[in-house]
């Protein structure tokens, strides 16, 4: 019992205070990319949790395994194989899927959440944790893509997971504004759901100091380098 | 000659990697703050991006289709771009310190940028040969360049305008992003008419 308690966090942490995508800007590109509508974002947010998952447990489990100075390589050929699987499937079963999302399911390789969580975090802890923290990271990579989807989806295109919305069609009270799901549609609903989830988690900050009865530190996403890692400081930020 | 400057043009311009295909956004949001860094990020790119270019192609015709082994894709490709970007900092570091300090520290952030790999898969997805390939390669990282070297310049005047609190930091950068994305789409019917 006193352990699921310390794991809970590990396991929420994504979801808002940590969301990859939102709060530290990871993996952006098919954040922005996919999300024309609900169902892309969700078939994206999926497959990156099943690579984050799988590649989180395979890395824990040969954490001490993988020499410390060929880390990155193995993690990346550990990662690139499950992303394979994941392509291999999609094509499979879920061809409209696969079309849809396109390049960015080989992509998942890069998508820097992935291997951030596995040099951070998989390769440091044991199973269960890693197992917690890759579900975590997933739900909230596909809570963020969800949101963005389901914005752009209604605004830009007047439906909702393909089904037409009435009001929102051609002729309706609302007509679809179509640059929402064009490109600057992505850039402009990405900023303005990070600027939401600034000011909800600096509220839940402030509501939580005031608790406390002390000032905690805001963590920011302005320096996603120091969330990711794996330039050790050499410079910008890579997703 | 003419396929050539059509794939050329698209790539920089209408098919923006960063702008239009989401390609590259990471470095674009993290190194556009000043234009000494956008344009040594978007030098780096540029070179690797030929280069990978470059090696991708014969390995993915003679090796991987030529054992029929495609599904191994993915794994091979980014192990190469890994392998690579190593190789020409060790190879820059020793033959050409000037270049190596100009473009250094960019280049090991280059590996897990998407344009890189994703340029090598669309020009397999594309079917292009080696030479439309290596055009392509350079047309996407023009295109790379062009749009840190605008951004940057837009990013300096934002940073310093007075913006409302809570858009602050990233997010106007990213509505910024979106105006110079908007921008870009005055180029969607430049092909057609130039080559059309």
């Amino acid at each position: 019992m006193a352990e699921k308690r310390t794991l809970l966090p590990v396991f929420t942490n994504g979801l808002l205070r940590e969301n990859p995508v939102l709060r530290l800007v990871l993996g952006t590109c098919p954040a922005l990319a996919v999300t024309t509508s609900v169902e892309n974002g969700l078939g994206m947010g999926l497959a990156a949790t099943f690579v984050l998952l799988g590649s989180n447990i395979a890395i824990s489990l040969l954490r001490k395994v993988i020499p410390d100075r060929v880390r990155i390589p193995a993690f990346i050929t550990i990662i690139a194989g499950f992303v394979s699987v994941v392509q291999m499937l999609l094509k499979a079963y879920l061809p409209a899927l696969d079309k849809a999302l396109g390049i960015f399911i080989p992509l998942i390789v890069v998508n820097c959440i992935i291997l951030a969580r596995a040099e951070m975090f998989a390769s440091k802890n044991a199973l269960l944790p890693s197992i917690l923290d890759a579900l975590g990271m997933g739900a909230g990579f596909t809570a963020a893509l969800l949101s963005m989807g389901f914005l752009r989806e209604i605004l830009g295109n007047g439906t909702l997971l393909g089904a037409p919305i009435p009001v929102l069609q051609a002729g309706g009270t609302v007509e679809p504004i179509l640059i929402f799901i064009l490109p600057p549609g992505g850039f402009f609903v990405f900023g303005l759901l990070i600027a939401l989830s600034q000011a909800l988690s600096k509220r839940l900050d402030r509501r939580a100091a005031a608790r406390a009865g002390a000032a905690g530190g805001t963590k920011g996403p302005e320096d996603p380098c120091a969330a990711c890692g794996l330039c050790q400081g050499k410079g910008g930020d890579q997703g | 000659m003419r396929t050539m400057l059509i794939i050329l043009f698209s790539a920089i311009l209408v098919d923006n990697f960063v702008l239009s295909r989401f390609l590259g956004i990471c470095p674009f949001l993290g190194v556009s703050k000043s234009l000494k860094t956008a344009m040594g990020m978007g030098f780096a790119v540029l070179f690797v991006l030929v280069l990978a270019a470059a090696i991708t192609w014969p390995i993915n015709r003679y090796l991987l289709e030529g054992f029929g082994i495609e599904f191994l894709r993915t794994l091979v490709f980014i192990l190469v771009i890994a392998a690579l970007v190593q190789l020409v900092e060790t190879i820059l570091k020793k033959m050409l310190p000037p270049l190596y300090k100009a473009l250094g520290i960019y280049l090991p952030l280059i590996t897990t940028n998407c344009a890189v790999l994703g340029l090598t898969i669309l020009n397999i997805d594309n079917g292009y040969d080696f030479v439309q390939s290596l055009v392509n390669g350079a047309g996407v990282g023009l295109g790379f360049m062009l749009a840190l070297f605008l951004f940057s310049g837009v990013r300096s005047r934002v940073d310093r305008a007075d913006v409302p609190a809570f858009l602050k930091g990233l997010p106007i950068t990213l509505v910024a992003a979106s105006l110079v994305s908007l921008s870009f789409f005055g180029f969607k019917g430049l092909i057609e008419r130039l080559f059309g």
